[in-house]
């Protein structure tokens, strides 16, 4: 992924206003050309696909995850250090655990990657705990509950909204929010493997964290 | 859940969802994680960051086979069973470390009453029963101390904790929580070291070192 995208124009800027939803997609289409993005349509689509495989165990729908989201899982455990043949292995379980789960899965309250992130983290975090993580209590929807199109929409628009924030920050500032996301690695261990003292990379993932929740903010607390 | 006042540090949010916490605080974070909407919205935006972040890695090449192992995988998939639900005031992570059963309280003296339901090398968790008004005897802990209560309220030197609240205390910090006048407290302890009651150890030494 190109990193080199600080959003300094006024209307790049103005993405981040709520009042001003269509200029996400906008900022995000016209920065397809030269970057691997994902359009906040993409995006819908794999929830779409995800919803599929919940509602009607649609097989071409995971087909469709499993094309976008297994190469990105083995990427993503490759980083943490497992061998080729060991990532393999544990992207076959989790993109079952998918299929398995997915009538745990709310459009409502996340998108499909996030959901099939925390699949992934979660068992990659099981590979080094000799214990399986506590996870709380799923929320119950009501049965009868019709999904809501304008929060799914919402949720879709928030995430183009979080990419776009992604986008703002510093490469120093990305590789540290990967670093913490996607490798296996206690916060103590990263100095270790960049040689960066632990004080500036918690700061780092702080200050990171702090720009996107401050973008978001306003979103969160509707 | 009314309101809740105290919540999880998000470093220790942050903590949590890496995996690196003892067993003991995970599952306290799990459970008030359980009850409190905002420390569960911390976790979702956490995990949507993950997911963009996902999203945007360079795709790694597969196995030839990989595709098609997994369709046939597919076909043989058992469903895992569904997790365990809460039950009454024991949100679902607590009913897992009761591992179904209702709790089996042991007296600990004056009307306290206590359950221990791990206590290994990544510390203890137990849950604890305090009658209305009674006083924990003071303690301090060679490590961190996270209680969430589950049900009534208690009161200490931080100040009040009601149901779905948790309190951090650090090993500097002396304590003597005692129970709210509304009815009894239960609450679920974590620490990440053996608990030490100031009262008790120097009276139990003093024959012994003669202080």
């Amino acid at each position: 992924m190109s990193l080199d995208g600080r959003l300094t124009s006024p209307e790049a800027r103005d993405a981040f206003l709520p009042e001003a939803p269509g200029s996400v997609s906008m900022v995000m289409h016209r920065r397809k050309s030269k970057e691997t993005c994902v359009t906040p349509a993409e995006r819908t689509e794999q929830t779409q696909w995800l919803l599929a495989v919940r509602d009607a165990r649609d097989r071409e729908a995971f087909g469709r995850l499993f094309d976008f989201f297994a190469p990105r899982l083995k990427a993503m455990l490759l980083r943490s250090g497992l061998r080729d043949g060991s990532a393999e292995d544990v992207v076959q379980d989790v993109m079952l655990s998918v299929w398995n789960k997915a009538a745990q899965f709310d459009p409502h309250r996340a998108e499909a990657s996030a959901w099939i992130y925390r699949i992934a983290r979660n068992r990659q975090i099981d590979l080094y705990r000799r214990r399986p993580l506590p996870e709380p209590e799923l929320v119950q929807e009501p049965e009868s509950a019709e999904p809501d199109a304008a929060q799914i929409l919402a949720m879709a628009q928030e995430a183009a909204q979080l990419r776009a924030a992604l986008r703002n920050l510093s490469p120093e500032q990305t590789e540290a929010l990967r670093h913490a996301y996607m490798d296996e690695l206690p916060h103590s261990e990263i100095s270790r493997i960049t040689g960066l003292p632990l004080g500036t990379i918690k700061s780092r993932i702080r200050l990171g964290l702090d720009r996107l929740r401050r973008d978001l903010s306003d979103l969160r607390s509707r | 859940m009314s309101k809740i006042t105290h919540h999880i540090p998000e470093e220790m949010l942050r903590a949590y969802a890496a995996g690196t916490l003892p067993q003991p605080f995970a599952v306290v974070i799990a459970a008030h994680v359980s009850l409190c909407d905002a420390c569960r919205a911390s976790v979702e935006t956490e995990a949507a960051l993950g997911g963009a972040l996902l999203s945007e890695l360079a795709p790694a090449g597969l196995d030839e086979g990989a595709r098609d192992r997994l369709f046939a995988a597919l076909d043989t998939a058992v469903p895992p069973p569904p997790p365990l639900r809460g039950s009454g005031i024991f949100p679902a992570p607590v009913m897992e470390a009761l591992k179904g059963q209702p709790p089996r309280w042991k007296m600990l003296g004056g009307g306290i009453r206590q359950q221990i339901l791990s206590a290994d090398g990544e510390g203890s968790l137990r849950l604890l029963y305090i009658p209305r008004g009674r006083a924990v005897p003071e303690h301090s802990h060679g490590g961190l101390e996270l209680t969430l209560v589950l049900q009534g309220s208690f009161s200490d030197c931080e100040g009040r904790f009601a149901a779905g609240d948790v309190e951090v205390a650090s090993d500097d910090l002396d304590h003597q929580p005692i129970a709210g006048d509304e009815g009894p407290c239960i609450c679920l302890a974590a620490t990440d070291a053996p608990l030490r009651f100031r009262a008790m150890i120097p009276r139990l030494l003093q024959p012994l070192f003669r202080i």
